[in-house]
């Protein structure tokens, strides 16, 4: 008789997985000695006893998908840097080809998306694993020089991180062959100055780079033409955070929790209406009724009325979507994204147009001005949302704003301005009686001059 | 014709040069210490001035046009000389719905009415604080948040972030809710370009503290309580070359 075949119904993993949030419960956690206890920087000796190709092929064939919103197959972002093939020496010809220029490993720690609130707590809980994780990927890329893009405005993450890398040092995991592998790593925490477009990763390289944080065109990629013109994988904190594991589980264990095409587990980031708010590390497809039960349900029992998936820049979903599996696959045939995990959560109390109009000043304030249609956009979209909230709207404002939108989605340099449109697009599609309901005070007498009304 | 540079004074930043040197060491290429260089001016003087963009033009041999360019895209790069302390109150929508907007709007009030990026007292005077409003600030589990000086107080309201301005104002530093004892806006600027170790801003010390905030923990707590673990990892894995560790993420 044959063995029933496994079936994932069988290994489903328990509804919280801790992997990244394991050591968060231990006292001063942050540190090496804490870290080093609990299995810390093993994954890094078992790592330099690999080929650096077989570690970037473990990791493409784990299914790890970047943590940072895209969710971009990780493994396959670090096989797209140029190396030299084997035996192959530069030429006269040859010699500034990016195969032989050097690489760079840089972590992009500007946690900004609205809602986003879970690699400021992993920084300041468990600095090691990303230090670990930087280690593992440099080494798997062949990077000698790696820098924490990390945002200005989380001081005590910062502090904690440079104590931490220095701590590393101190036992010789970071600086010249390290513990004897023959493999250099020079890790450099680099606080920004408060721009969210700094998390488009060529804005952030850019900002690295010492100029305004603009994104670039692309082609070139990263990849060939990052940090100084050389190959460079920019790659999140809670991904990066993620690789020792991998390492250390093997990627059959890493599949063990999630999804098919989006495997692991993820930190869930749970904030507004909610009795427990806070950071929850569960399977990939996990859904929001799972979620709220085991963070005590809605706060004051008041229903829910609408919540994003994944911060800001993820279309609003309502409470009919309490039952769509939170994976990158998931959320978007439901018509969202999965973004950052960030989860916020608004009660019935919540006026739409109000947290839409909130939303569009911020991306008002953070479009860096290269293009057109998102630094105007933008303006006029915020404009014409105050004036709606003020109660002096038109019907047909309704439409300028989808209109607006339209001429922004998809026509920006840059992610930013798809981001920007999708609060406003999504909560007119679920809520648009609230727009016009705003509208009706308007409607009786006006001779008024209205901003951006036709 | 002389440059812009060599017409302004950067003397006040002579202390400063072998700082800024350190900086431009860390990096491969020198551009790369911008941004820290142009926290270390505010260090100095609270504010980018016209003397620190021409201190950094010297220091990375740019133009001035080219450091105020970069200087002016920043949030946090002042153009007006900040008070003692920078509090930065949190009103994006998710702080805003559940308080944030009361809670500018009450520390506005307390200190005379001041708006965005206005200071109550004379900058560089104890008590003097500057204002503004902030977008998300990555603490959306501890809402509504307030910084002073980027330092976290979290789950705040409009008493105790009255209180907070209140005690600034009078010359104390109350406890952040999580971080370092509070210092003052320019000791933090002197981190921020990367200097951590000096007593000044505390050094080691400073990083002591709570790990994290319960809310933060809620998750791996509520794991702990109902023994909720990831699987275990496998004792020995073909991906792997050598024995597996013993991991608790694994541990049954």
């Amino acid at each position: 008789m044959t063995e029933p075949s496994g079936t994932p119904e069988e290994h489903r993993p328990d509804p919280l997985t801790p992997v990244l949030t394991r050591r968060w419960l231990l006292p001063e956690s942050w540190t090496l000695r804490h870290y080093a206890e609990l299995g810390g920087y093993e994954a890094m000796h078992q790592a330099f006893a690999m080929d650096p190709a077989d570690i970037v092929s473990l990791v493409k064939d784990s299914g790890l998908r970047g943590r940072g919103g895209a969710g971009f197959p990780t493994g396959m972002k670090w096989s797209f840097i140029p190396q030299p093939k084997p035996g192959e020496e530069p030429t006269p010809a040859t010699q500034d080809a990016p195969q032989f220029k050097p690489k760079y490993l840089v972590i992009n720690a500007d946690e900004g998306e609205p809602g986003t609130c879970k690699d400021t707590p992993l920084m300041m809980a468990d600095p090691h694993s990303l230090i670990e994780g930087c280690i593992i990927t440099a080494y798997a890329i062949r990077a000698n020089f790696c820098a924490i893009y990390i945002r200005g405005e989380i001081v005590h993450a910062i502090r904690r991180l440079h104590f931490a890398v220095k701590e590393a040092y101190e036992a010789g995991h970071l600086g010249k062959d390290i513990h004897g592998s023959g493999f250099d790593l020079d890790i450099v925490v680099h606080a920004g100055a408060g721009a969210y477009i700094c998390g488009e990763e060529t804005a952030l390289l850019d900002s690295l780079e010492g100029r305004r944080g603009q994104p670039r065109l692309k082609p070139p990629f990263p990849a060939t033409a990052g940090l100084y013109a050389a190959p460079t994988v920019v790659n999140n904190v809670e991904t990066i955070a993620t690789v020792p594991s991998i390492v250390a589980g093997g990627k059959e264990w890493f599949r063990t929790m999630g999804r098919e095409r989006s495997p692991g587990p993820k930190i869930y980031s749970l904030s507004g209406h909610v009795e427990r708010p806070g950071q929850y590390e569960a399977p990939l497809g996990t859904t929001l009724r799972e979620l709220l039960e085991m963070a005590g349900g809605m706060k004051d029992g008041i229903p829910l009325k609408f919540w994003t998936p994944g911060g800001s820049s993820t279309p609003l979903f309502t409470a009919e979507h309490l039952d769509v599996p939170l994976d990158f696959e998931g959320a978007a045939e439901a018509g969202s994204m999965l973004g950052t995990t960030a989860v916020m959560i608004f009660n019935e109390t919540v006026s739409v147009p109000w947290a839409v109009m909130k939303w569009t000043e911020f991306y008002e304030h953070e479009s860096c001005g290269k293009c057109t249609p998102c630094r105007e956009g933008n303006y006029w979209l915020a404009g014409i949302l105050r004036r709606m909230n003020d109660g002096q709207g038109t019907e047909e404002d309704i439409d300028t704003l989808l209109d607006v939108c339209s001429n922004v989605l998809g026509r920006s340099f840059c992610a930013l301005g798809d981001g920007a449109v999708s609060p406003i697009t999504s909560g007119i599609k679920y809520f648009r009686q609230e727009f016009l309901d705003l509208c009706s005070a308007q409607q009786a007498s006006s001779d008024r001059v209205l901003a951006g009304a036709h | 014709m002389t440059s812009t540079v060599n017409e302004v004074d950067t003397s006040v930043f002579d202390g400063q040069r072998e700082r800024a040197a350190a900086i431009v060491m860390r990096y491969p290429e020198p551009r790369s210490a911008l941004l820290p260089l142009l926290h270390l001016v505010q260090y100095v003087e609270g504010h980018v001035s016209r003397a620190g963009v021409a201190f950094c033009a010297e220091i990375l041999d740019i133009t001035p046009a080219e450091v105020s360019a970069v200087a002016t895209f920043y949030t946090m790069y002042k153009r007006e000389p900040v008070g003692e302390h920078l509090v930065s109150v949190c009103t994006n929508t998710l702080c805003a719905a559940l308080g944030g907007d009361d809670i500018y709007a009450a520390v506005r009030e307390r200190l005379g009415g001041i708006g965005h990026e206005q200071t109550a007292g004379e900058p560089g005077t104890p008590g003097s604080l500057t204002i503004e409003h902030a977008e998300c600030l990555a603490a959306c589990d501890l809402a509504p948040v307030l910084t002073v000086n980027y330092e976290f107080f979290d789950r705040q309201t409009v008493d105790s972030a009255r209180e907070i301005v209140d005690a600034l104002a009078r010359g104390e530093r109350p406890h952040p809710t999580r971080g370092a004892p509070l210092t003052d806006f320019r000791r933090i600027e002197l981190l921020l370009a990367g200097f951590f170790d000096e007593p000044e801003v505390g050094g080691a010390e400073a990083n002591a503290g709570p790990s994290a905030d319960e809310a933060t923990l809620r998750g791996a707590r509520l794991a702990e309580e109902r023994g909720w673990t990831a699987p275990p990892m496998p004792d020995a894995s073909p991906d792997r070359p050598t024995e597996a560790v013993d991991l608790p993420g694994g541990a049954s």
